[in-house]
């Protein structure tokens, strides 16, 4: 049964929790309801049950107040893991977790570490509408001192958020609500750690290389299959981190495929994708027979209406359309 | 069913010597052993000197913007006295007689003023933390720093100061929260000097007392004339030894008064009544401490005059210390990024070049483009 097992994306998230706190009594888990009402998202489900109150802590609705707790908790070497229910809701925890967190090492000379893990529900697709569906990579990766992971499977969730936990900096691990169900293969009893900064081929391909991380893997995936039918060969590069980022692995692939397009489901202005495109243009400037094409949702904020909503985010069709342009297919 | 009233309180104002030189002998009597309180005067006494020197470097170019403590070196040195060395001390910027008297380099606080970084790296014996010059983050991280502390079975309780202005944030009424509802041991400390930078405390908030705040919590809190060092010790003494044995929060206003500017950056003249400041200036802690140790004949001219000349000799050690450091290194921004430095970073290091420009095409190969060892499975 090992060998094949398949668990929801949650779980993974869960079993990784678990583990780490098993192996390591300096980490916890605070945030609004993860302890008696076992997360709003069930991810933390049970885990009061086998660590008890003093692990697993239900907050009040006070982001602000459990970041910051959580790096004073971080400065004395203890490891939290901060869950925000939504990622969206971060924002009222601007100060703790951009203005300290991932300066504290910085400000102190190196006196105080801050290893904090925040997690939780990122970008849109679950129509709740544009104040609960940021997509807070755009804006939070442009800050130094932070490092970020987002994960597209079960098992590199699972793999990622300890490789977070044991991570001596502040790392925000970013899920997506519309995948916590999602099942996929997670070995049983195995340790599995997956180091930052190594992307993963999601398919090889030889025309055209599709480079993203998250949830859009899969509609990059999905569009790989379509434009398969259509004689467009396409690699999928899942980054799975964007702090480190592996741009080694893109440009190897876009030397040998002369064609790119970034995905991103975050808005274009100054966005992980953007960076990313740029990177691939500086490193492969003569190997381009195009121009770095980029998939992003729509420069609005994520509509209610759930056709909008589909259509604001990046999807296949989309996905084929620009690499059938990258290609001169179009 | 009849109307009846489900909450009432009270909350105790403390003064032992006050403004006129009247000493409360059953409160004050043996709370400062006297060897003690000359050894306090002559900290409070350096500070200030060290607050009038940092001021005049300001103004003549030698330092950036700088936050005058003078007035306000009762309420830390009070607490820092009180408090077991390896208490956390979470300070905002007025709190400097503290931090000396805890061990923190004089320099180190002039360093970070005059702009360099390395002068906030507070050796960890300290138990201190970087100076906190966003308004209210602090109390925040104290409150983690507390709750570490429980969380490891340790003793050890976390005192934070901020100033009135910073109630009005919302980390405060966040961290106030936290911290009773979590059973954490955290002194909270307002220094309530009246004006955040110009706006004074009638409009901040339309409450009598800072204090009372803490009630609506269910904190303990008490009222302090934060300008007596002996009320300070007295208030901090009772927190402390509640907040170590019950693991519960206290607060505690210190009510004191800025003689100077916010900092070397506005002119307290344009926004206060110099008969207010005036006022003030009669209650100086140094003031009444000074003449108290005169009328217990533990001090004298001579022994004043003797005190000065060695505090200018110190201080003027200090600022030749501080200006005489060697600038940083460029690349030293660098170093404390990450726990370990990520190669795209060190990359910058290495060439000091932005993402954007690599006009040197041989110092990106090899570095950005190297291969990962594994690829991902």
């Amino acid at each position: 049964m090992s060998a094949l097992r398949e668990i929801e994306f949650r779980d993974a998230l869960r079993e990784a929790m678990t583990e780490e706190m098993r192996r390591d009594q300096r980490v916890f888990l605070l945030g609004e309801e993860v302890a008696h009402y076992n997360g709003a998202y069930k991810v933390s489900k049970g885990m009061l049950d086998e660590f008890g109150p003093r692990r697993i802590i239900d907050t009040p609705i006070s982001e602000s107040g459990f970041a910051g707790l959580a790096i004073g908790a971080a400065m004395q070497g203890l490891r939290p893991i901060v869950e925000f229910m939504s990622w969206s809701f971060s924002l009222v925890a601007a100060d703790p977790i951009l203005n300290n967190a991932p300066k504290m090492l910085y400000m102190s000379g190196g006196q105080f570490g801050c290893p904090v893990v925040f997690r939780g529900n990122d970008g849109a697709g679950g129509q709740l509408g544009s104040t609960h569906s940021w997509c807070v990579e755009g804006m939070y990766s442009n800050v130094p001192g932070l490092k970020m992971a987002i994960p597209a499977t079960p098992d590199d969730a699972k793999g990622l958020l300890k490789t977070a936990i044991r991570d001596d900096d502040p790392v925000f691990f970013l899920e997506s609500e519309r995948m916590l169900g999602m099942k996929g293969h997670v070995p049983e009893g195995e340790e599995i750690l997956v180091p930052f900064g190594q992307g993963r081929i999601r398919r090889a391909g030889a025309d055209c290389t599709i480079a993203t991380w998250g949830r859009p893997v899969h509609f990059a995936l999905e569009a790989a299959e379509a434009l398969a039918k259509e004689g467009i060969d396409c690699e999928v590069i899942d980054l799975r981190t964007i702090r480190p980022l592996d741009i080694g692995s893109v440009v190897r692939s876009v030397k040998k495929t002369s064609t790119c397009v970034v995905v991103d489901q975050s808005w274009s202005f100054g966005s992980p994708g953007s960076e990313l495109a740029a990177q691939v243009h500086k490193h492969c400037f003569d190997d381009l027979d195009n121009f770095v094409h980029r998939v992003h949702t729509a420069d609005v904020p994520a509509p209610y209406a759930y056709n909008l909503e589909q259509e604001y985010l990046p999807n296949a069709r989309k996905i084929c359309e620009a690499v059938r342009a990258a290609t001169y297919n179009a | 069913m009849p109307i009846k009233t489900v909450l009432t309180a009270e909350i105790e104002n403390v003064s032992i010597l006050d403004a006129e030189g009247r000493f409360d002998e059953k409160l004050g009597k043996g709370l400062i052993p006297d060897a003690d309180l000359v050894k306090l005067y002559g900290h409070m006494c350096t500070c200030r000197h060290l607050d009038e020197v940092a001021f005049k470097l300001q103004r003549s170019g030698r330092m950036g913007t700088y936050p005058q403590n003078m007035g306000q070196e009762a309420a830390s040195l009070g607490a820092a006295y009180a408090l077991n060395n390896d208490d956390w001390l979470v300070t905002c910027y007025r709190e400097n007689c503290g931090l000396f008297w805890r061990g923190v380099p004089m320099e180190s606080i002039l360093l970070h003023w005059m702009g360099d970084e390395r002068g906030n790296a507070m050796p960890r014996q300290h138990h201190a933390t970087p100076i906190a010059v966003p308004i209210g983050t602090q109390m925040l991280h104290a409150t983690g720093l507390a709750w570490a502390a429980k969380y490891r079975g340790e003793k050890r309780i976390a005192c934070t100061f901020f100033g009135d202005g910073a109630t009005s944030e919302g980390d405060f009424h966040e961290a106030m929260n936290f911290a009773a509802n979590l059973d954490i041991p955290v002194v909270f400390c307002c220094q309530n000097n009246g004006w955040a930078i110009s706006v004074p405390g009638h409009i901040q908030c339309s409450a009598p007392t800072v204090a009372q705040r803490a009630l609506a919590y269910g904190m303990d809190t008490i009222q302090c004339d934060g300008n007596d060092l002996f009320a300070v010790v007295h208030c901090f003494r009772k927190a402390i030894k509640q907040a170590r044995s019950t693991g519960r929060p206290f607060f505690i206003e210190a009510v004191t008064y800025r003689l100077g500017d916010h900092t070397t950056a506005d002119d307290a003249r344009r926004y206060r009544d110099q008969a207010e400041v005036d006022a003030w200036r009669a209650r100086d802690p140094i003031l009444r401490l000074r003449k108290y140790m005169a009328k217990r004949g533990l001090w004298s001219d001579a022994k004043e005059q003797e005190l000065q000349a060695k505090v200018e000799v110190e201080v003027a050690a200090t600022v030749e210390r501080a200006e005489g450091i060697t600038s940083p290194n460029r690349v030293d921004f660098f170093d404390h990024m990450y726990a370990e430095i990520p190669a795209d970073l060190a990359l910058q290091r290495d060439t000091m070049q932005t993402h954007g420009i690599g006009q040197d095409p041989s110092q990106i190969e090899g570095a950005v483009i190297e291969l990962p060892a594994k690829e991902g499975h």
